[in-house]
Parts: C-alpha cells; sequence; structure tokens
C-alpha cells in the first residue's frame, strides 16, 4: 500500500502567495518569447509600436510597483492533488482563499469579485476558483491563472451538432475570435475545448490556455486543426489591441475529451497577452 | 495619420479635425468611470440631479486602476473594454462629453453620436497598464468611494497616447485597421 504523504494546508497558502504576486507582475518567459517572435515577422508599423508598448510595459511592471494590468483576475487555480496525499493543519480551500487574499491586498492587486446582482465589490478577490484533478502520486501541482475580466467575457461554450464536425468547429472558432476583435487585448492565446459534456469543455477551454505558447498538440488531428486557426485568425487584419497586423493571436491550443454520441460540445476561452500563469509542484 | 497634442476640456475645434488613425497625446484632467458609476450617473441624471463633475468638454477614461502604492497616485490603470458603456455613452456625449478612452468597440449608437455632437472615442492599449499608470501625475476620488476601483477619479495626465478610433465623421480605426491587413498573414509573413 501506498505511502499516504501530509501536506500542511499552510504550504498551499504560501505558494499559492507567491503565485499570485508572480503572476501579477512577470509575464511567462514563453508567452514573451511569443510575442518576441511576432515582432519580428509583423509588417505593420502600428502593430509594432503596439508591441514595443507591450514590451515597455512588462518591463516596467518587473520593476514590481505597477502590476502588468490594472485587472489583476479572479484567482482561477487548477490543481492537480496526488491521491496519496493527505492535507492537515486546516481546510485546503480555506488556505487557498487565504493566500488569494493576503497576495492581493500585500501587492496592491486589484479586488475584481463582487456580487453578480448588486455589482458591490467584496474588497478581497474572494473567493478564488479552484478546480481540483486527482491525480496518482503523492503530489500537488498548483497553476495559479490571474483571468481577468476582458478576455473572460470574450468567451463561450456553445453546443455544436456532431454533423458540424472539424470544419464547423474551425469555423466557429475563427469567426468567434475575429468578431471578439480588439475586445480581448490581442494578441491573445486562443483555448479551445473540444467533446466532454457542457462543463468539460470550458475547464478544458481554460486549461488549453495555460499550455506552453504554440507548443502544439500531440494528437496530429487536433494540432492540424490549431495551425489552420492560428493561421486564419492572424488573417484576419485585427492585429495588437485590434489596431491592424498580423499578429492577433500567438497560438491556439485545444484539447479533446470523448463526449456522448448525441453532442459535440465546444469551449472557447481567450487569454491576453499577458495570459498569466505561474505553477509550483509541492 | 497626423500627431496631435491636445489638452482638456475639449471643444469643438478640437474634435474636428482629429481622423480615425490619428494619434493624440492627451493632457490634462480626464476622470474615470466604468459600469457601476455610469449606472450611479445615469440615475442621477433620471432622478434630476447633478453629475459629480461638469460633464461639458471633458473626457471620460472607462478604467478601474489597482490601488496605489503609498506616494503613488495611482496604480496600474489600462482602459477597460468599452461596449460595456454603450447604453450610457450617448446620453452623456448629448450633454457635452467630448471624448471617451477605452478598448475595443462601441455601438453604432455612440458612432452616431460622436457624429451628431461632436466627440471622439480614443482607444488606448488594453493591458499597457503599468505604462499608462506609471505616467499619471495626480488621482483624486471625487465620487462613489464606496465602490473602490469604480468609484469616479479626478486623474491629471501627461501626453497621454491615445488612438482616435471613433472620429466625428463616421469613421472607424478598428474597421479600417482590418481591412487594410486582413489576408496579408500568409502572403507577407
Amino acid at each position: 500500500m501506498a505511502q499516504v504523504r501530509d501536506v500542511g494546508v499552510k504550504d498551499v497558502e504560501e505558494a499559492i502567495y507567491k503565485l499570485a504576486l508572480d503572476a501579477a507582475y512577470h509575464i511567462p518567459e514563453d508567452v514573451l518569447e511569443a510575442e518576441k517572435k511576432a515582432y519580428e515577422r509583423e509588417k505593420s508599423p502600428v502593430a509594432k509600436k503596439v508591441l514595443e508598448t507591450i514590451f515597455k510595459n512588462i518591463e516596467v511592471s518587473a520593476q514590481g510597483e505597477f502590476p502588468l494590468c490594472q485587472d489583476t483576475g479572479l484567482a482561477v487555480i487548477f490543481l492537480e492533488v496526488g491521491q496519496d496525499v493527505h492535507f492537515t493543519d486546516g481546510y485546503l480551500v480555506d488556505a487557498i482563499n487565504r493566500g488569494v487574499e493576503r497576495a492581493y491586498k500585500d501587492g496592491y492587486l486589484r479586488k475584481s469579485t463582487c456580487h453578480p446582482l448588486t455589482r458591490e465589490n467584496y474588497g478581497n478577490n474572494l473567493p478564488a476558483i479552484v478546480h481540483t484533478f486527482v491525480v496518482p502520486g503523492d503530489k500537488v501541482k498548483i497553476i495559479f491563472d490571474a483571468k481577468g475580466g476582458g478576455s473572460e467575457s470574450m468567451s463561450k461554450v456553445q453546443m455544436m451538432k456532431p454533423a458540424d464536425g472539424r470544419d464547423g468547429i474551425v469555423k466557429t472558432v475563427v469567426d468567434w475570435v475575429i468578431q471578439a476583435g480588439p475586445n480581448p487585448c490581442p494578441p491573445v492565446i486562443v483555448g479551445v475545448g473540444i467533446g466532454g459534456d457542457f462543463e468539460r469543455a470550458a475547464v478544458m477551454a481554460k486549461h488549453a490556455t495555460l499550455r506552453k505558447v504554440g507548443e502544439p498538440s500531440p494528437d496530429p488531428v487536433l494540432a492540424d486543426m490549431e495551425r489552420e486557426i492560428y493561421e486564419k485568425v492572424n488573417n484576419s487584419g485585427v492585429g495588437p489591441a485590434g489596431l491592424g497586423g498580423l499578429t492577433t493571436c500567438l497560438g491556439v491550443h485545444i484539447e479533446m475529451e470523448p463526449c456522448h454520441i448525441a453532442t459535440l460540445p465546444l469551449g472557447i476561452n481567450i487569454a491576453c497577452h499577458v495570459n498569466r500563469h505561474k505553477e509550483i509542484v509541492l | 495619420m497626423a500627431e496631435y497634442k491636445l489638452t482638456t476640456p475639449l471643444t469643438d475645434d478640437d474634435i474636428i479635425k482629429l481622423k480615425a488613425g490619428d494619434m493624440v497625446y492627451l493632457s490634462g484632467v480626464v476622470y474615470t468611470a466604468r459600469d457601476a458609476a455610469h449606472m450611479r450617473m445615469i440615475k442621477a441624471l433620471d432622478e434630476g440631479k447633478e453629475l459629480p463633475f461638469d460633464i461639458k468638454g471633458q473626457v471620460i477614461y472607462y478604467v478601474g486602476p489597482s490601488p496605489a502604492r503609498p506616494g503613488r497616485p495611482i496604480g496600474s490603470a489600462g482602459p477597460t473594454t468599452a461596449y460595456r458603456m454603450n447604453p450610457f455613452a450617448p446620453r452623456l456625449i448629448a450633454l457635452g462629453q467630448k471624448g471617451m478612452i477605452g478598448k475595443g468597440k462601441m455601438s453604432d449608437e455612440v458612432k452616431q453620436a460622436c457624429m451628431k455632437y461632436k466627440a471622439c472615442y480614443f482607444a488606448s492599449i488594453g493591458g499597457a497598464a503599468a505604462v499608462v499608470g506609471s505616467a499619471v501625475k495626480e488621482a483624486e476620488i471625487i465620487a462613489y468611494p464606496e465602490l473602490g476601483p469604480e468609484a469616479v477619479r479626478r486623474l491629471v495626465v501627461e501626453d497621454m497616447p491615445l488612438f482616435v478610433c471613433y472620429d466625428s465623421y463616421g469613421n472607424d480605426l478598428y474597421e479600417m485597421a482590418k481591412k487594410e491587413w486582413a489576408g496579408k498573414f500568409t502572403t507577407t509573413a
């Protein structure tokens, strides 16, 4: 029988605290790299200017006083918990929320959660949104995704018809990202979830935005769809900040799961050009 | 594409020389407001009350800044998505508002109001929040402090870089730019 490993929730709280601060002020390396490549390729002078401003923004933010974006996002956490882990010294989700609350206070990050109807701001950026997956082993992997409202609002789940198939999905995603235009702060990363069910399509789509930018799916069928969507979206002319150019998206990432014979769920989640996410394994 | 330096409050003469695609370096006072503040301002108007500031000639920046660190007037302050203010902007433009600063498309009603009453929608670069925030000279909450990041602030800015997106002639920079670059990714990249 496998040994059970104790993990104190205080360690989870500290990890969340550090990841949240890091995500708010420091862009992921792979995102910056993709933007630099796009800059080299870009032909529009306005687009180049926009990308230069984005690079300057990254530099100013890295000095630690001004976060990358004023919208420091909802705290979305993907938690992969090894089944041999036993959390001790408190309730896991409380610890996660404490880590988020402290980071958003100490880091001068904007508190963006509110009552959906009265719109009253809760002032603490809580609750965090936690997606938990039980996996083999005795480790805990935490991915922290600071998800802004502008790109999130340009996301959707659509229950497609099975007959829509591959080409229907490609067209739906391309049309959707192009009509979103300047709203989600392009150049964007497009996350797509195909199959599963209604809510799995959405979770897969968001999880897909966290893949290393531009790394193709290991499934050649999906990799081919990713390439086609990438090309068509970048052919739209929308460009950085929607001000025209060749760089509307930096990457298209698709995840897929089996679905019901009567359904073809499609999730589309867009990440903006800072795509703030950081991870750690405990 | 021309470049202009303008100082608020703006006049009809300032607005009519601007064309979609021009760059404006804006200085002076701008007021911040987003969804919640706009809802309150419209409610105030409905109740026959005064707006928290004189709207004539003013520019409203759609932004909810991050908190100011000690010794700083404001935190990061990039534009929020402007379409959420579609229901409110035309009414304020009719009362004399001369400009909106935001990101993303607005409605045809907003475009029509810009033409009818001589106003402009200025696009700022979404996500360039640290750059803009670090360039704000002064910031003061003047209304609805309980809204936190959504409170109305009076900012003093200097040479804030903006693109004229909707001008007073019905032009739309997003549509123009998209048309110019469509189809060029595969042929040039």
